[in-house]
């Protein structure tokens, strides 16, 4: 099995690596920086963690897909994360997620057409009192209703991405 | 800084009592912000830049701002509490710029209590002398 | 020149009441007519609770607290407290009761409040490792170390009767002791930060706010058991957490309070963070201590207890932040202090995340034993918009509900279970009439299906039998037959499935069946959804004599389903309809009606 194109591993990725390598436990740490830096696990840079940390690859398949938080796929520019702790649900997480499908046309787990955002549902920010809450890049809005989105999704439109969410 | 023995953590706690003492019953009055997750999310960031401002306008340098963790107070974050010298200590809830400039005017400077915008403190301090 | 005095009258946004503004009026009056306005402020503040006892007044810089004041009674606390200092004893709110709960060294005021777990947070800058210190930081690890062995340190948290805040109540004295008696040259120490309870953040704000204190309980563990490595597993969603954890360890390690010889004894110990990823199983120990070790986050049949075997096969105890922050204060303090504090059975305090359909929203502190009224009432302030009170969700997905008949009972490990529910971590939910506990337990069992690790059968496939079940209800297509369902079904589950997760599951829905039968059975027979909230069994329609036709609802509309001329009354196509809400919540006139 041979990895199609080969991305070049950062200094600092590989140096984090290096420090960990010995560790026991290490992978799922390693994983967490790996996102940090291409905010999802592309194919070929799991292949060079496999090499590089001498585990197998069926091994870091098994830990992404059992974790919420780690992505096989590229997300949108923007990632929108609403929050469906029981808080927000009461007080209307669910009528958010609606509205941002029509108003970006991506529901759960999905990029919009444009690839500018993508939605997700968290579990709980532990924003409780600001419910319902959504965030976009790890900033948080909070006490939002259904008639802000259109205001809130326009300070992302069209920018470049900022610092990836760690 | 070499490790701390007996004497070393001593000497080091009575340093840090005599600073807190000074912080929190000195002559100078303390701004302090609940910098938690809630309370930045709900603008904290923006009301310490804001108190930042103002004091510097009003030439108030001399006035600390601090920060905390949650007051539990998470439906009125951002919370802050000012502590001015021979005032009661006051938390405000819902402190957003314009609230936090006022409180600078009408509070510090004003020696004023702001309308609307006081909380009641949770819980008494069982652990420490200040209150 | 700063006054004399401060009276602050409550009356916060949420407030109905017109009284508070009257007694505020008739104070300033008074101040003004007795000439002492340039001594006394009267202000309105944004809420205190107590609204049973409404309004609530508080002078500073005394601290003393009126309760159920009239505009009457201006003029006497004006003259009497105001200008000679006597405050008005017939009004002034009775802190003896409040006096009962707690220790005999602790101040009492109005608050029912005690924070020991929180003791640091909202008053320290948690970056300092100084303010720390200068709160008797470190002070129980020092006693620990150079005054007390092993033992007394067991015997003390014996004494204290603390029990885990994580939501199973094992008391932390026998996890500490069984870790003890096993020989091994290598043992762990584990905090449980994995807060994923949806619904609660009682150890996010603990973290964030007083870092030091979990640090400093661990390195207890760790001379009291033998362990020289620690571990903080935390959620990645808390970065904020994660970062002033971070930050703390770094400055004890540059202090030697972590490290080589700490303080100069011969006793070393470290910590290290890992970082979780989403998924709630790890909250469940086994499956924290896999997660750990880099794999899939799977729990595992116990016995053995990582208190035997954990952590690469060693001995661990592993105990969640709150039980943590809470041990350097009973070591400070004394097992017996914090013995007195509490029930019979349940030890010490309780912190809470107050959530949901109440006034002020909140991360609470207060003693075992004490009432949902006192919580919801006086703390929470009452519920929110005045609404009809209906449950109180405790222990998230492995929880229940709590209804009305049990506001006034004293709530304790115990007690909860016996209700069909369990203290959980904390998260305390509060729904009114508007929630449906249909819907509710679907929400859990969403939760649960999809957080399930899929080892098991009865949590992998139960679980999904049991949504399936309960989504059935909620769309009106459900029989009688279904409840006996889900009640088998839950019974199976509590008792085969391997882990906390899947023995809990059931729980919700078994809870609201208990208590709000009623509610599945109109889903079921009627196919209504008395609160309005399942959808699928809702109807909109225009009532024509309320329509005055301005058009609004129909431009709202998503899918163009209300019809009508400006000034006509207008109709809604309900083969069309989908059910969204828009035009009801617009609807300026009421003529939106929903069934």
């Amino acid at each position: 099995m041979q990895a199609e194109t080969k991305t070049e591993l950062s200094p600092g990725l590989l140096e984090f690596i290096r420090q960990w390598k010995d560790k026991p436990g290490n992978l799922i740490m390693v994983l967490h920086r790996v996102q940090q830096e291409y905010r999802y696990v592309p194919r070929d840079v799991a292949f060079q963690v496999a090499a590089l940390l001498e585990v197998p690859l069926a091994k870091i398949y098994g830990v992404i897909t059992f974790y919420h938080l780690f992505k096989l796929k590229q997300p949108g520019r923007h990632v929108i994360a609403v929050c469906m702790g029981t808080a927000c649900y009461l007080k209307g997480g669910e009528d958010l997620i609606r509205e941002l499908e029509t108003l970006i046309g991506a529901g759960v787990n999905t990029v919009s057409p444009d690839g500018e955002f993508s939605v997700e549902v968290v579990r709980c920010l532990g924003c409780c009192g600001l419910a319902p809450v959504l965030t976009i890049d790890g900033e948080v809005f909070g006490n939002l209703t259904k008639a802000q989105l259109p205001d809130v999704l326009a300070k992302y439109q069209g920018k470049q991405l900022a610092a990836a969410t760690a | 800084m070499t490790k701390l023995n007996r004497e070393g953590l001593a000497q080091l706690r009575e340093q840090a009592r005599a600073g807190w003492q000074q912080r929190w019953h000195g002559k100078q009055a303390q701004i302090i912000i609940g910098m938690g997750t809630c309370g930045i999310a709900a603008g904290a960031r923006k009301a310490w830049d804001a108190f930042a401002d103002e004091l510097k306008k009003n030439n108030l340098t001399e006035v600390r701002i601090e920060q905390t963790g949650c007051m539990g107070l998470c439906y009125s974050e951002p919370t802050v509490e000012v502590r001015v010298p021979d005032m009661p200590p006051i938390i405000y809830g819902k402190v957003d710029a314009e609230v936090a400039r006022r409180i600078v005017r009408k509070h510090i400077v004003g020696k004023l209590l702001i309308n609307d915008h006081i909380y009641d403190r949770p819980a008494l301090d069982a652990f420490g002398k200040q209150g | 020149m700063a006054f004399k005095h401060y009276v602050m009258v409550c009356g916060g946004e949420g407030c109905e009441s017109k009284h508070a503004l009257a007694v505020h009026d008739a104070l300033l009056k008074e101040v003004r007519e007795q000439g002492v306005e340039n001594e006394v402020q009267v202000l309105k503040t944004g809420g205190f609770g107590f609204c049973g006892d409404c309004p609530a007044v508080q002078v500073l810089p005394d601290q003393t607290l009126y309760v159920g004041v009239q505009p009457g009674d201006a003029a006497a606390i004006v003259t009497q407290h105001l200008k000679q200092g006597r405050p008005v004893a017939r009004l002034v709110f009775d802190a003896a009761k409040n006096a009962k709960m707690f220790p005999a060294d602790v101040p009492v005021g109005h608050q029912k409040q005690l924070r020991i777990v929180l003791r640091n947070c909202g008053v320290i800058d948690p970056e300092k490792i100084g303010d720390y210190l200068a709160r008797d930081g470190y002070a129980a690890l020092e006693k620990a170390l150079f005054k007390m062995k092993p033992e007394d340190v067991i015997e003390e948290l014996k004494k204290a009767g603390l029990r885990g805040r994580g939501g199973g109540g094992y008391p932390t004295w026998q996890k500490w002791l069984f870790t003890k008696k096993v020989a091994s040259e290598q043992k762990y120490i584990i905090c449980n930060a994995d807060e994923g309870d949806p619904g609660a953040y009682m150890d996010r704000s603990t973290l964030e706010g007083d870092p030091h204190s979990i640090l400093e309980a661990m390195t207890i563990a760790g001379y009291t058991v033998g362990a020289s490595q620690g571990y903080i597993y935390i959620r990645a969603e808390y970065p904020l957490a994660i970062s002033r954890l971070n930050l703390a360890i770094a400055q004890a390690r540059e202090l030697g309070l972590l490290g080589k010889g700490i303080l100069g004894s011969g006793f070393d110990f470290d910590i290290e963070l890992r970082l979780g990823a989403g998924a709630f199983v790890c909250g469940e120990e086994t499956a924290l201590i896999t997660s750990i070790e880099g794999n899939r986050g799977m729990p595992s049949p116990r016995p053995p207890y990582p208190a035997v075997r954990g952590l690469w096969e060693k001995p661990t105890v592993i105990n969640n932040v709150e039980t943590w922050a809470a041990i350097p204060v009973i070591l400070l303090k004394g097992g017996e202090w914090f013995g007195k504090i509490g029930t019979a059975t349940s030890k010490g305090t309780k912190v809470f995340a107050l959530t949901g359909k109440v006034n002020n929203c909140g991360l609470i502190e207060v003693p075992m034993g004490i009432t949902l009224r006192e919580i919801i009432y006086e703390i929470g302030g009452g519920m929110l918009k005045g609404k009809a009170f209906k449950a109180v969700q405790t222990g998230g997905p492995s929880g229940g509900v709590i209804t009305q008949d049990y506001l006034d009972m004293p709530i304790d490990y115990e007690a909860l279970a016996q209700l069909g529910s369990i203290m959980g971590s904390g998260g305390m939910i509060v729904m009114d009439e508007d929630d449906c506990m249909v819907d509710v337990s679907k929400f859990y069992l969403d939760f649960t299906v999809d957080e399930s690790c899929g080892k098991c059968a009865p949590c992998r496939i139960g679980g999904r039998t049991l949504y399936n079940l309960v989504d059935k209800i909620s769309k009106g297509k459900g029989s009688l037959n279904d409840i006996e369902q889900i009640r088998d079904i839950g019974l199976a589950m509590r008792k085969a499935s391997l882990c906390g997760l899947g023995q809990t599951a059931p729980n919700p829905a078994i809870s609201t069946l208990k208590y709000f039968e009623a509610e599945y059975l109109a889903h079921i027979n009627d196919k209504k959804c008395p609160a309005g909230k399942c959808r699928d069994l809702l109807t909109f329609f225009i009532l024509p004599e309320k329509c005055i036709g301005c058009t609004l609802c129909a431009r709202r509309c998503p899918v163009n389903c209300i019809a009508g001329e400006r000034r006509a009354v207008h109709t809604i196509d309900a083969a069309k309809c989908i059910k969204c809400g828009e035009c009801y919540q617009v609807c300026k006139f009421g003529a939106v009606e929903r069934t």
